[in-house]
């Protein structure tokens, strides 16, 4: 049964049309990293800005999971499609991962309203995937509604979320920490939405209380979005049905006030720039030659300073890539 | 179709009424220390939402794990679904406690192999690792 693959650009028309087969085989194809798929990605790419991206991130075990499952059944029993792309780690000794976000989005199996991806982090850092915005495009120009990206489980300092999504959830679960965690700069700081999970728990409340005067630490002018803190629970669905009355109120916000084009274009800046920073450490692996291997000799000999190797090395990369 | 990223993706399900995960939890392990990508489904699937969770995630490889004996029950659905859903480029493999009689039964059907409960972790792995390569790029 071995065949040659279909090429990539004969799924485009495909993933327009909605067809779950093509949206899958291509993110598969954008996964894997092959220049062939890079065309129609790009065409793609032109079908996009549709969708409202909403990034949900939180610490391992946190809910995240569970939360999209509940906002996502909130959403389409409003009539609205989502896709969902959930990210888990790799295994940083042999690349392979147990992608397990499923387990707890059970229901929502099989409701041709929602397709739902997993995607190991392949080690990326950050919480995201390389390819989870081709899968948020894919999705996006497939016509879904929501796209909702769960991050891997992050610590202080996996901000990437806030820099490619429209709107960010930051899910905490009571319990963790004092209120000197809730200051601290990071994860936390990017929220344009603060969720506490698990709200049937007793200790909820003190999350809650703490989250808020942290907000009240901040300086804002009465234009800005006010940053809500909502106790949602995935087990009784307290919450829920606010959460995504404030996701659609943000989004409303953000195209009032000029920010969506502001954030739109600070996200196609952030990704431009990722994408610059993998194909020089791409092409730098795939050519290892006795030149480069020369030029990190002299810099580890300290005849060179690793500030001058890596401008040569630019110079020299930089003809193979834009070739 | 082949890069350095181009990894085994393999979806693992429990189908129906069966509650013991333990073998399925350690064939998930053994695949991912094997450095493909395991999507583990949880426990009481039905039929119509593995292969569906199958199409989504572009698997090559389904792995149902039975133990419950509903296996000549459930093995022709899946099959039947994955033609619906013109999904027939995905391998579905059968593992768990079965007759040897239902094993040539089911192979005839389609299921590209049936993993018993005595087989060694290291030829399931190298038994998903020769049927991808069979299969060839898609």
């Amino acid at each position: 049964m071995v065949s040659d693959p279909t090429p990539s650009c004969e799924f485009v028309a495909d993933v327009l049309a909605g067809r779950t087969r093509a949206v899958a085989r291509l993110m598969t194809r954008a996964e894997a990293g092959t220049d062939e798929c890079r065309p129609a990605m790009a065409e793609i790419y032109r079908h996009t800005g549709r969708a409202h991206v909403v990034g949900i991130t939180g610490v391992p075990g946190c809910g995240k999971s569970s939360l999209v499952t509940a906002v996502t059944q909130a959403i389409r029993a409003e009539g609205r499609t989502v896709g969902v792309v959930a990210v888990d780690p790799s295994s940083p000794f042999t690349g392979g991962a147990i992608l397990g976000d499923r387990i707890r989005m059970g229901d929502l199996v099989g409701d041709p309203g929602v397709f739902i991806r997993s995607m190991a982090s392949r080690g990326a850092l950050g919480g995201l995937a390389r390819a989870t915005l081709d899968a948020v495009d894919l999705l996006d120009a497939a016509g879904f509604d929501i796209v909702l990206i769960e991050t891997v489980g992050v610590g202080q300092d996996e901000v990437d979320i806030v820099r490619v999504a429209d709107t960010t959830v930051v899910v905490s679960a009571p319990g963790l920490g004092d209120d000197i965690q809730a200051i601290k700069a990071g994860v936390l700081e990017i929220a344009d939405l603060h969720v506490v999970s698990k709200a049937d728990r007793p200790d909820a409340n003190k999350t809650v209380t703490e989250l808020k005067q942290m907000l009240m630490l901040g300086l804002r002018d009465a234009a800005s979005w006010r940053v809500p803190v909502i106790a949602t629970s995935a087990e009784t669905g307290e919450g829920i049905a606010e959460l995504l009355a404030a996701i659609d109120k943000h989004r409303t916000h953000l195209s009032t006030d000029g920010n969506l084009a502001d954030r739109k274009r600070r996200s196609a800046e952030a990704r431009t720039l990722k994408i610059a920073e993998d194909l020089v450490r791409r092409h730098y692996a795939a050519r290892r030659d006795a030149a480069t291997d020369a030029l990190i000799d002299q810099v580890s000999n300290r005849k060179l300073d690793p500030h001058s190797a890596a401008r040569q090395l630019l110079g020299t990369l930089n003809s193979e890539i834009t070739s | 179709m082949t890069s350095e990223d181009d990894k085994i993706r393999v979806l693992i399900a429990k189908v129906g009424l069966d509650g013991h995960d333990r073998g399925v939890k350690i064939v998930a392990r053994c695949l991912r220390d094997a450095g493909m990508d395991v999507i583990y489904t949880g426990l009481h699937r039905t039929p119509d939402e593995v292969v569906s969770a199958a199409v989504q995630e572009d698997v090559d490889v389904i792995g149902i794990s039975l133990l419950s004996g509903a296996h000549m029950t459930i093995f022709p659905r899946v099959i039947e679904l994955m033609r619906d859903a013109d999904a027939e480029d995905i391998l579905l493999l059968g593992g768990g406690v079965m007759p040897d009689e239902d094993v040539v039964e089911l192979k005839a059907m389609g299921v590209a192999e049936i993993l018993l409960q005595d087989t060694p972790p290291a030829e399931i792995v190298a038994t998903v690792k020769r049927l991808v390569e069979e299969r060839g790029p898609r």
